[in-house]
Parts: C-alpha cells; structure tokens; sequence
C-alpha cells in the first residue's frame, strides 16, 4: 500500500478530484455537461499531435482543446445549427481523426490507458502538471467566482452590472481545458465528464450557497478517488471505472435524503 | 432620500439611434432624454424595438448611429426581464443580493423592507413566487443607490394582483427616493396609471407626452386601435378619482 507509485497515484487522483468538484458546479449550474464531453473526446486528437510533435501530450491536449473552443464559439455565432449538434460534430471529428493520426504515427501506445486512465502509472512530472494546472484553476475561479456566479444566474443582469461575460465565458471553456488535460490520466477521456458532474450533482443535496456545494463536490470527489483507488487495487478492478463506480455509488446513496435544504 | 433633486438636470440623453439587423431597420432616428426625476415608460406593439432601445441606453449595444451621453458618473439600476433561477444553483435571495456588491447588512435590511422581502431574505433564489423575484431583483438594483432606474418589462410573467402591487411599490420608490424611471412595459392599462410621460415606440418614436395626451394621439390610436384608446382614458380617469 506505500509503494511509490500507490502514494502517486493517491496523490494525483486527490488533486484532480479537488479541482474537478468545484469546476463540475459550473458544468451542472451552466449545463455544460455535453461540453465538457466533447472537449473530452477532442483530447484525443490532442495526445496525438502530442506525440507525433515530440511534446507533452498535456500540451498537446491543451492546445487542440482550446482550439475545439474557439471553433465551437466561432460556428455557434453563425446561429444556424445547434450547438448540440456542433459539439457532435466538433468532438467525434476530432476523436476520429485522433485515431486515424495515431494509427498512421508507428508509436505503440496503450489506447486503453488514454480512454478509461492509468492512475497506477502517473509519472513524478504529471503530479506536477495536476498541481500547478490545479492550482491555476483554483485561483482563477476563485478570482471571478462571484462574476461567474452572478453570469449563470442571469447574464444580462451580469452584462449590466459590468461583468465581461464573453471574457468569463471564454475563462470558464479554458479552465474546463485544463481540467480536461490533467484528468486524463486519471479516469480518462470516456469517464472525465462523469469526474465533473457526479460529485456536483451530489453535493447539491447537501449544499445551501454556491461556495459549500463547491466544497462538499470537492470532499466527495476525494472520497471517491481514495475509496474508488482502494478499491481497485483491493478487487483488482481497472482504477478510472472503479473511482467513477464509487462516485455513483455515492450519488446514490444521498438521493434519498430529504430535500430540505433545497 | 427626499425626491429634492434638480429636475432640470438631465441623467441620459440619446439622440439619432439607428440600428439595423439584417437589412431591417429596428431603431430609427429615435431621441430620448431622461431627466433626474422623470417617470418614463416605453410602450410599443411586440418588435418595436422597445428592449434594444433599451440596451443601447444602458449601453449593452452600441448603436450603428446617434450619440448617446450620459451624466459623468451615472449610477444606473438595472431590472431584467423575468428570470427562471435554476435550483441546481444553491442561494438564498441574501446572498444574490449581495454578489458583487458591497453591502452592509444594514442597507440590505433597509431596502429589503421598502421592497417588501425582508420574510424572504434566508429562502432559497430557486423556489420564489414570481412577485417575490422581481421585486428580488427590484432591490438588487437599488443597492447602490441609483440614480436612474432601468427596467425591462418587469412585470411581464405576474398575475394581475403581482402586477398592480409591483407598479405601486414602484411608484412609491418613485415618490420617496430621488431617482428618474425608464422602464418598457406591456401592461398598458398600469402604465397609464403611474407613469409621467409615456413614449410610444414602433421603430420610431410615434409620440409622446402624457399619458392622457398619449392616447389621443392619431398615432397611438393607429397602433393599438380606438378600443384600446378609449380603455386607457378609462383606467387613467378612474386612477386620478382614486388618489384625487
């Protein structure tokens, strides 16, 4: 149990889950679920082109998703399509095409590690990317947490009041990027959603203001990762599907609780 | 907070808006000028132009013409059109009050009892009646003091009851505190009773003035028809008995 590589991967899935909690609240309260989705299946292309330019696929997922994100901004403008439709489109092109690169690139990757994560094999330079991206975020957020609160309630009252709202839109679609690049390699690209969402979904039963359902997400996606962890190595079952198990289970568990506190 | 402003001072003035969208005129040429205590309403059938209007004077939108001043400084309120708050978002109506301002807890009771939600102050945004709302964001709007109140159809989604007692509370906001209404509006027959000047809008301004003034201008009637006309001299007359 304190092997290296155990307390690794203990320590990335916990600094994920923590981002992830607060991040997964806008993705529930600006229903951005299919959003971050897509951006999810378009990292793919992303750790492709990684590879075949020789550099971090961190960056390369970075750069291909902000990318998606600008596209997705630029066809929505256009007003003829809806934007489940361009997402659809977006995200599934990209996830093939990031096929068809690797195939063509001769290096022999584990495509199972990238599509449900490897958290047993995170690597000393990913805890780093986790903490700083991490860190990044967090102070991001909390910088124009009550802009972005005040946006998703109403955006022309936040328009009116001086909000930057396509500044904050735009800050929000790049921090999902970054969550989306860390997380990978922790459940991977078919489960990072599911790492926003749940946590969020469930602290909303528990939750009286904005900030503490921030908090308890947090909490619940670090009991998640330490069980879902623990769990995998106990049972022997793939870690990603294992943590993202005990996160339902979680959500489950709570759903019958009185809706006092709504 | 007695209503001894200068009324002569003028809060915002536009002159020669012009907006296009598409090859359509929306705006044309249309002046406005709102003074320190003036009660205006903007009326006009559906796609006037009534909330672009409206935006380009709060300056949501930047005309494709005219010039818009406002007075140095001007602290404007703003009142959207209804809302449906999502109750995935955890917040009592304190909390949205206060988000992004700075508030003490004395001015926000203070504002919280003239806006009649000082009972609602720890309920939960998501679960409010639709009265409780608007008058919610009523008194975000005055937090800061305004001198220039903007509100976009703030009673459109109320039952007849929610919608007389808004525009009395708003009236009575009008007469105490030193503040200048600008507010688009469909309910004709409450407009009538409590604004100042009404500004008829269909693309251009068709007239203005009083309210009773307003409804026997050949271009109102031509708009919204004699019925309608005759029904707006009623409520008006009946209003003046009320209060005279």
């Amino acid at each position: 149990m304190d092997e290296p590589f155990i307390l690794r991967a203990f320590a990335a899935g916990i600094g994920v889950a923590l981002v992830a909690g607060v991040v997964g609240c806008f993705v529930v309260w600006r229903r951005m679920a299919y959003f971050g989705d897509s951006l999810a299946h378009s990292a793919l292309l992303g750790i492709a082109l990684g590879l075949a330019a020789g550099i971090s696929t961190h960056v390369g997922t970075v750069i291909v998703c902000s990318i998606f994100a600008v596209l997705l901004a630029w066809l929505q403008q256009k007003k003829v399509l809806a934007t489940d439709t361009l997402l659809g489109i977006l995200a599934h092109s990209a996830l093939a095409i990031g096929m068809v690169t690797l195939s063509v690139l001769e290096h022999r990757i584990e495509l199972h590690a990238y599509l449900f994560g490897d958290i047993l094999t995170v690597t000393v330079e990913e805890l780093w990317w986790i903490y700083l991206g991490g860190i990044l975020i967090l102070l991001l957020l909390a910088w124009n947490w009550s802009s972005l609160v005040l946006m998703t309630l109403h955006e022309d009252l936040a328009q009116a009041e001086d909000v930057n709202t396509f500044f904050t839109r735009m800050l929000l679609m790049f921090l999902m990027t970054l969550i989306v690049a860390v997380s990978i390699r922790i459940v991977g690209i078919l489960l990072i959603s599911s790492l926003l969402i749940i946590p969020a979904a469930t602290a909303r039963q528990l939750a009286r203001s904005p900030e503490t359902m921030a908090a308890v997400a947090a909490a619940l996606g670090v009991l998640a990762v330490v069980v879902g962890i623990y769990g995998s190595l106990q049972f022997d079952t793939p870690s990603g599907p294992t943590i993202i198990v005990t996160a339902a289970a979680l959500f489950a568990l709570l759903l019958p609780l009185p809706k006092r506190l709504s | 907070m007695s209503a001894a402003v200068d009324s002569q001072q003028v809060l915002l003035e536009a002159q020669d808006i012009c907006v296009t969208r598409q090859g359509k005129c929306i705006l044309d040429s249309v002046a406005i000028r709102i003074g320190a205590h003036d009660f205006i309403t903007i009326i006009g059938p559906n796609g006037a132009g009534k909330s672009m209007l409206l935006k380009c004077l709060v300056g949501f939108h930047q005309p494709d013409r005219g010039r818009i001043s406002r007075q140095p400084g001007l602290r404007i309120g703003y009142v959207p059109q209804h809302m449906v708050p999502d109750p995935a978002l955890p917040i009592t109506v304190r909390r949205f009050l206060t988000l992004r301002k700075r508030a003490d807890e004395e001015s926000v009771r203070r504002i919280a009892q003239e806006t009649h939600i000082d009972g609602i102050l720890d309920t939960p945004f998501a679960v409010l009646s639709g009265g409780e709302l608007q008058r919610t964001l009523l008194a975000r709007s005055l937090l800061d003091d305004p001198q220039l109140l903007v509100l976009d159809e703030p009673a459109q989604n109320l039952d007849i009851s929610g919608q007389l007692s808004f525009y009395r509370l708003l009236e009575r906001l009008y007469e105490q505190r030193s503040l200048g209404i600008l507010m688009v509006s469909h309910d004709l027959h409450m407009v009538m009773a409590s604004t100042q000047q009404v500004v008829c809008l269909y693309h251009h301004v068709c007239c203005s003035g009083e309210p009773h003034a307003v409804t026997q201008d050949p271009e109102f009637i031509s708009l919204f028809g004699h019925d309608m006309a005759k029904m707006m001299a009623v409520y008006q007359h009946s209003h003046s008995h009320e209060h005279g």
